[in-house]
């Protein structure tokens, strides 16, 4: 079983203010390798809550442009999966930010299934999501990251049925992935988002009664995150970020007009 | 020795270690829909006469199987016959998959056709099938591979299909099956993706593979006919592996029947200009399945180099991971220079021109033919006619 002090366990159940908790995703050396820890310990202090930070790989066959670009650059960069948890280990020397690695299985299978889970733990690590890996693949790593206290957080997408969306809440650990609308991932208009949203929450609300729910794909702005996150626990945001830091970086002040993008996305524009 | 029993793959899609469904959760729903529907239209007798009837009237099967008596001779060994899948309707056997699978769109009420196509013959396949229904047909192909393939381009585009450009990667195959599977994920209510090789989650492997048994099926008749036994070789070429899957599949209980897929070596099996996935690839996870692939250290998919763009893919299909582990098929790679050699030959021996996919399988020959004897017989799988590559051949020559 996943150790009671686990970070994302924690979050949830001592999160008390009403604000929504909020997760944001950075691809693991996007736009640099110097710049990820310096982006979470910024995102942490403007009110991010939770940390996805994305393992590229060359093949995002769930991702939009914006995803397939910062995955790009960072493997053009050189990031490994020895520079991720090393990234990870810094900013535990900082910070008790719940970490979330996020990324397809093919890196995994190839670092080693065990010795992946082993470092990630050892570096600071809270929990896994492998898009690629549904329920009927988790063989293939489900016990490792249970000997590794390492939560596996599994998706449920507005085409799931209610009785696999019971499953998946049965096995999801640390919280279960809302994915708004079928897609890839990319920032939307609020009102696509919006429109289609409502009936697959009312499904999820009534099927998904263990776990946390954190909504995510296609927002992009504090007005999307609370009006589609209302009936969650949270919203996770990831490309509309990445999209920020693409339009600022490498300027001057780039990191800082992303943390105000950051903390308006949590509290609005002041 | 009793006789082997394969029933692969099992109820979870997978041959051995191989195989899966390694998708994200919004394809889950849309694969359990099409496995079922799959089962059911094949169990169907009503839909295999559709499927079979379109095969005779439209493709022109069963295609020959013609003795290469000149070829024969010229190597003094084993009597040669080959498959002649280049005499399909768009020349190659990549239309019987097309037809099966628009059949089963057809039947599940989808009304949106999309592909993936590397050199163009599957999107060619594919444009032709959905212009016979009247459907709707797109076709993701890569930027470069575009440029290479001009001419099937334009024959997919007079058949009535849009071709989108990808951008994205590197640009070749890979990136546009990329691109197709999330046009998929974004419209999965009205699509259907027909996958052109025995690759992808399950159940494209096994529907792929069933969808293309006909040419083992018809070939075990006709060489019954003519020689009266089995074949004791059967050779064919492997990209993604559906023309290979296609003739072994009907002989694999039938342990004598030796055979042999062809890889594309590329410049060689030892440079980084290959694309000899199961000579040199590891087990690891693409477009959904788990399978040999190339990759780097770190698990980044890696460019496969083939003057045939129909095997320059950096995976294989899950059954033939399976069946070289399992040794049951030996497989062997090929470089470019010695596919040169193999359309030559059998354009001059034989009167054929062999698509550049199909010439790996000829030039393998060379190696084969000295270990086989005068009593026996060979199949090869002539997967596809030559004149889509003219250019690139008279380039080499």
């Amino acid at each position: 079983m996943i150790q009671t002090e686990n970070r994302i366990n924690n979050l949830f159940e001592q999160h008390s203010d009403s604000s929504k908790i909020m997760s944001l995703f950075l691809t693991a050396g996007y736009p640099d390798l110097e710049s990820t820890v310096e982006l979470i310990l910024g995102f942490e202090e403007n009110g991010t809550d939770l940390v996805e930070l994305g393992m590229p790989f060359s093949d995002p066959l769930a991702d939009g442009p914006t995803i397939q670009y910062s995955s790009n650059v960072a493997i053009e960069q050189g990031i490994t999966m020895d520079k991720i948890f090393d990234m990870v280990r810094e900013v535990r020397k900082h910070s008790e930010i719940p970490i979330i690695l996020m990324g397809y299985i093919n890196p995994v299978l190839r670092y080693g299934v065990t010795r992946f889970c082993e470092r990630a733990a050892a570096s600071g690590v809270d929990g896994l999501i492998i898009p690629d890996i549904p329920l009927e693949e988790s063989g293939i790593m489900v016990d490792e990251a249970r000997a590794h206290g390492l939560p596996i957080v599994y998706l449920v997408a507005p085409n799931t049925s209610d009785e696999r969306m019971r499953r998946i809440d049965t096995h999801s650990e640390g919280f279960v992935y809302c994915v708004s609308v079928t897609g890839v991932t990319g920032a939307r208009e609020g009102d696509e988002v919006a429109q289609s949203v409502q009936r697959f929450i009312e499904r999820v609300k009534t099927n998904v009664t263990r776990n946390p729910k954190m909504v995510g794909f296609g927002i992009k702005s504090h007005e999307d995150a609370q009006r589609i996150s209302r009936d969650m626990d949270g919203f996770i945001v990831g490309s509309a970020l990445i999209d920020t830091i693409r339009a600022h970086y490498p300027e001057e002040g780039w990191k800082d007009e992303v943390f105000a993008f950051v903390h308006s996305l949590k509290y609005g524009k002041l | 020795m009793a006789a082997m029993r394969y029933n692969l793959p099992t109820k979870e899609g997978y041959f051995g270690n191989f195989g899966g469904k390694f998708v994200p959760e919004i394809l889950i729903p849309v694969l359990e829909e099409l496995e079922e529907a799959y089962n059911r239209a094949w169990n169907d007798e009503a839909f295999r006469n559709t499927y079979l009837d379109l095969l005779q009237d439209y493709v022109g099967r069963p295609t020959k199987l013609t003795y290469a008596n000149r070829l024969t001779d010229y190597y003094g060994r084993a009597r040669i016959y080959l498959k002649r899948e280049d005499l399909c309707h768009t020349g190659a056997h990549k239309i019987n998959n097309a037809i099966g699978q628009i059949l089963l769109a057809q039947r599940m009420g989808k009304e949106r056709i999309i592909a993936e196509t590397g050199a163009g013959q599957h999107g060619v396949a594919t444009a032709t099938a959905c212009a016979k229904f009247g459907v709707d047909c797109i076709v993701y192909m890569g930027a470069e591979d575009m440029e290479r393939q001009k001419l099937n381009v334009e024959r997919m585009r007079l058949l009535g299909a849009e071709v989108r450009s990808v951008e994205s990667g590197s640009k070749t195959l890979k990136d546009a099956t990329n691109e197709a599977i999330r046009d998929w994920v974004t419209n999965v209510e009205d699509t259907f993706y027909i996958i052109g090789s025995a690759v992808g989650p399950h159940p494209y492997p096994k529907m792929v593979r069933n969808f293309q048994r006909i040419i083992g099926d018809e070939t075990r008749k006709q060489l019954e006919e003519v020689e009266g036994r089995l074949p004791d070789y059967l050779l064919a070429c492997v990209g993604g592996g559906s023309n290979a899957i296609g003739l072994f599949y009907p002989f694999i209980e039938d342990e004598k029947v030796q055979m042999y897929g062809v890889e594309a070596a590329g410049l060689g099996a030892d440079t980084d200009q290959t694309a000899a996935t199961l000579t040199i690839g590891d087990p690891g996870v693409l477009h959904g399945s788990l399978s040999y692939l190339l990759h780097d250290k770190e698990g980044q998919i890696q460019l496969a180099h083939s003057i045939s763009a129909g095997l320059d893919y950096p995976g294989i299909g899950p059954e033939h991971a399976y069946l070289q582990d399992s040794s049951r098929v030996i497989y062997a790679p090929i470089t470019d220079e010695q596919a040169m050699e193999g359309v030559k030959l059998l354009s001059e021996q034989e009167g054929i021109i062999p698509a550049l996919e199909t010439a790996h399988a000829v030039a393998y020959l060379e190696e084969l033919m000295p270990r086989t004897t005068e009593d026996e017989l060979l199949v090869l799988n002539c997967s596809g006619r030559g004149d889509k590559d003219m250019g690139t051949i008279s380039k080499n020559l």
